[in-house]
């Protein structure tokens, strides 16, 4: 047996009323490696580290770390076994600095008071030891995300964590702060932590990480190295099938132009940004993250009060100050995030679906249910979103489900043109795909579609055109046949 | 996949899934309503007045006003808001429309009109400010009901405005045919709530505004607009409350309507609706009323000091929360 291996997972059944949601998985981390764990929504990455982390007990199975076995029944259980989760959504106190968040509950003391000045001082020592560029004694609130993300490494590592596991670290980051915290990866992995790194990004993983288990539908699929794999192969093992046409596209830009934008400016990111879409074109919006991509978009929809600029529809020119108003002139707008712009988290399916077109089934207090739940059950169908009913509570639905309802309210007001805004974000690859499918579909149908993403073959893929913004100006326009992965990054650094 | 196909569902399924949801939504309390009248039925104290005509209809008498108010409070609280105002716009209407009558000799509909326009006023004046700024509905109602109660007080100089005329005591005391007035109005207004909040566009947008407020925005919901109606439509309850009540007290009293926003307040979060906003409904919201009602005449009728029936009264807010509570548990375990 290899000596260097730092925890073992054997055997891990895990039982929830009525679904299976772990069959004998088997995990191994060692130590100085990162260790990535794949798989769709509802594959049972997430079960297996909760099992991990003490936060469920495993029904069947051993763990093993450093060769011993050991009992996790508690959070506190798995703290004492060095196991540290950083978790997607972060726990830190906002009101409080750096210093006392990463000694939170094991101050240093002088008598019966906290030695501030020493737990800061120790603090700085710790966080300059790292590399990484942040005062002990700032306020977490004032702290971007990634540096929040740096601030829970830097306390796990302080309370002697030998595993780290890491839930989607890169998912609201920007690029430029995705490689410093990678950098921070190779640090702590020279020191000997294991790492394990759960995320959807594929891309992701040639970059950082060693080894690679995949999950699918709580069964252990296998393991491989990063470097001996490719992204198809990966693929087919999440899916079960081989991914063909994992993009599907019919380029046409001969339509009329639909939309045109001209000298947009928010006064605040945007500057002078003009653009135009036309029939059945799919535009991308390409750019680092901060570019202003969203605060065009938002302009547009008319979220943002006194914007600048001109807007024309079918060639007429029109004003769009309220939400409402873009509606009524056929633009629908997908929000980037899902969970604080999109959701009514405790509401239906049906209601999620309907909230924009309830004019349509609604006169007064006379509801047309039949009219409602048809075309409830139309969309659900056309967009095969899975859930058990209409009734169901959107919450409970997985990511990409979620977000199919999103795109299905937005095509329930049978919009002309459709802006897209991230809208594969957090979505798993069976879905991913099938969105895909759908924008195409929606394209041919004369449909005017923008498209931000961050995600490079997305976009590259998808799009008709591609504009490039960076710091709230367009740098550039290129069309399908001659775009390049370097051509948009050298536009969007510009 | 299964899928339910909604679709050949015919409306009278829909009724009787309609009443059923409601029935398993409210378990708890209905359980707890069920449990209250048993024991005041059987209890040979109170058993020969409890489950009279006369006395159903003078808790349904009772309740009225503290159910006017926890319609707009139902509202209000699934908004995501608070509306602690109430209670001192009750006394400000109450004594304004008694003056009408007595210091301005205006005609009866007119001084009511008056006490009602008073709590519309206030309602509209919170919602504007809650609806153009970010201040929060606890400290803008805050203000409101401080500002209410010493204008009550101002104007009455501190003691009753008693209304003689036996057409004053119609709105609160009176009958239509064997019915009290009160109850009939609150049938009414209950109708008329129950449609805003479950038929009307007006209550998806609510229900929408509550429970994501972002995403009601990116939805093309003009969240202003529907915060104004809300708070406007609680203001016009405590008017109407208003004036109901100091029809049955004879007079505009600077002092009615104390502690009303907590009742109000107690009987929507007892009927399930949830402080975080977003969920809720008003049928529940009838039930924990009733509660309420109940267990204050229960206590009368048992002669019990009116200082131990806040005691109990607590206990019962606290019980019935927590039936629900368990029974919340128990589905999240199932899921």
């Amino acid at each position: 047996m290899d000596s260097n291996v730092l925890l073992r997972m054997k055997n891990i059944h895990k039982t929830f009323p009525g679904v299976y949601a772990l069959k004998a998985v088997d995990f191994e981390l060692r130590a100085g490696e990162v260790h990535a764990i794949l798989g769709e929504n509802g594959a049972g990455k997430s079960t297996l580290i909760k099992v991990l982390g003490g936060i469920y007990a495993a029904d069947q199975g051993e763990i093993y770390i450093e060769g011993k076995k050991v009992e996790i029944r508690s959070v506190k259980d798995a703290q004492n076994n060095g196991i540290a989760i950083i978790h997607q959504e972060l726990v830190l106190v906002p009101y409080m600095t750096v210093a006392e968040n990463i000694y939170l509950g094991r101050e240093p003391m002088k008598g019966k008071f906290v030695n501030s000045a020493l737990m800061h001082e120790e603090a700085q020592h710790l966080i300059d030891s790292y590399g990484i560029n942040i005062n002990a004694r700032s306020m977490v609130k004032d702290l971007t995300i990634a540096q929040q993300q740096m601030v829970e490494i830097i306390k796990a590592i302080s309370q002697n964590s030998k595993i780290l596991v890491m839930d989607e670290p890169t998912s609201s980051i920007s690029e430029k702060e995705v490689k410093f915290l990678f950098e921070t990866m190779r640090v702590l992995t020279e020191k000997g932590v294991g790492i394990i790194y759960i995320s959807h990004r594929m891309s992701e993983l040639d970059e950082v990480c060693d080894r690679v288990t995949v999950l699918r539908d709580g069964e252990y699929i296998g393991t491989k190295v990063v470097k001996e794999t490719d992204k198809n192969e990966l693929i087919s093992m999440m899916v079960g099938r081989e991914l063909k046409n994992y993009y599907i596209r019919d380029y046409q830009d001969d339509g009329e132009v639909l939309l045109e934008c001209r000298n947009i400016s928010d006064n605040k990111l945007v500057k002078d940004v003009s653009f135009e879409v036309r029939k059945g074109e799919i535009v991308g919006f390409a750019g680092l993250v901060g570019a202003g991509r969203s605060e065009v978009m938002k302009c547009l929809f008319g979220l943002t009060k006194g914007y600048s600029g001109e807007i024309y529809i079918d060639g007429k020119k029109v004003e769009i100050n309220s939400p409402d108003q873009a509606i009524e002139h056929g633009i629908a707008l997908i929000p980037e995030d899902r969970k604080l712009e999109g959701l009514f988290p405790v509401q239906s399916v049906k209601f999620n679906m309907t909230i924009a077109i309830l004019k349509e089934f609604i006169k007064g207090v006379l509801v047309n249910r039949q009219k409602e739940v048809s075309i409830t059950q139309e969309y659900i169908e056309k967009m095969s979103v899975r859930t058990p009913s209409a009734d169901q509570i959107i919450a409970n639905l997985s990511g990409g489900n979620q977000q199919k309802v999103m795109i299905a309210r937005w095509l329930a007001t049978s919009p002309k043109i459709l802006i897209l805004d991230e809208p594969t974000r957090g979505v798993d690859v069976g879905a991913k795909s099938e969105i895909y499918a759908i924008m195409n579909e929606l394209a041919k149908s004369g449909m005017a579609i923008v498209l931000i993403s961050s995600e490079m073959p997305e976009i590259i893929n998808m799009s008709d055109r591609i504009y490039v913004m960076s710091e709230g100006r367009i740098t550039g326009c290129l069309n399908h046949r001659e775009v390049t992965q370097e051509k948009i990054m050298k536009l969007a650094a510009n | 996949m299964d899928r339910v196909d909604l679709r050949n569902r015919n409306s009278i399924n829909n009724m009787r899934d309609g009443v059923t949801q409601w029935f398993k939504d409210n378990l708890g309390i209905l359980i707890a309503l069920f449990v209250l009248s048993f024991i005041l039925s059987v209890n040979p104290i109170t058993s020969s007045s409890f489950l009279t005509m006369k006395n159903i209809f003078n808790v349904l008498r009772q309740i009225s006003t503290n159910l006017f108010l926890a319609c707009g409070m139902t509202m209000v609280i699934i908004l995501g808001g608070i509306d602690l105002s109430v209670g001192s716009i009750i006394a400000l209407s109450g004594c304004l429309a008694a003056g009408g009558v007595v210091r301005y000799n205006l005609p009866l509909g007119a001084a009511l009109i008056l006490g009602l326009i008073t709590g519309l006023l206030f309602g509209m004046f919170n919602g504007l400010i809650i609806s153009r700024t970010t201040i929060p509905p606890f400290i803008v109602t805050l203000a409101t009901m401080n500002i209410a109660k010493g204008l009550a007080y101002v104007y009455t100089g501190g003691s009753p405005v008693r209304v003689v005329t036996k057409e004053w005591q119609f709105l609160g005391a009176g009958y239509i045919g064997a019915i009290p007035t009160p109850v009939i109005i609150l049938v009414a207004v209950l109708i008329v709530t129950a449609l805003i909040m479950n038929k009307s566009k007006l209550g998806r947008h609510i229900y929408a505004v509550g429970g994501n407020p972002v995403a009601a925005v990116f939805s093309g919901i003009k969240v202003s607009k529907v915060k104004f109606l809300v708070f406007t439509y609680s203001g016009l309850m405590a008017g109407l409350a208003g004036i109901v009540l100091a029809s049955r007290m004879y007079s505009g009293q600077p002092t009615a309507g104390e502690g009303a926003e907590m009742d109000a307040i107690a009987a929507v979060v007892v009927g399930g609706t949830s402080m975080a906003g977003g969920y809720g409904k008003i049928g529940g919201t009838i039930i924990g009323g009733l509660i309420i009602g109940v267990l204050n005449n229960g206590l009368n009728l048992l002669n019990v000091s009116s200082f131990w029936q806040y005691v109990v009264k607590g206990i019962v807010i606290l019980l019935a929360v927590f039936i629900d509570y368990i029974r919340q548990g128990r589905k999240e375990m199932k899921n």
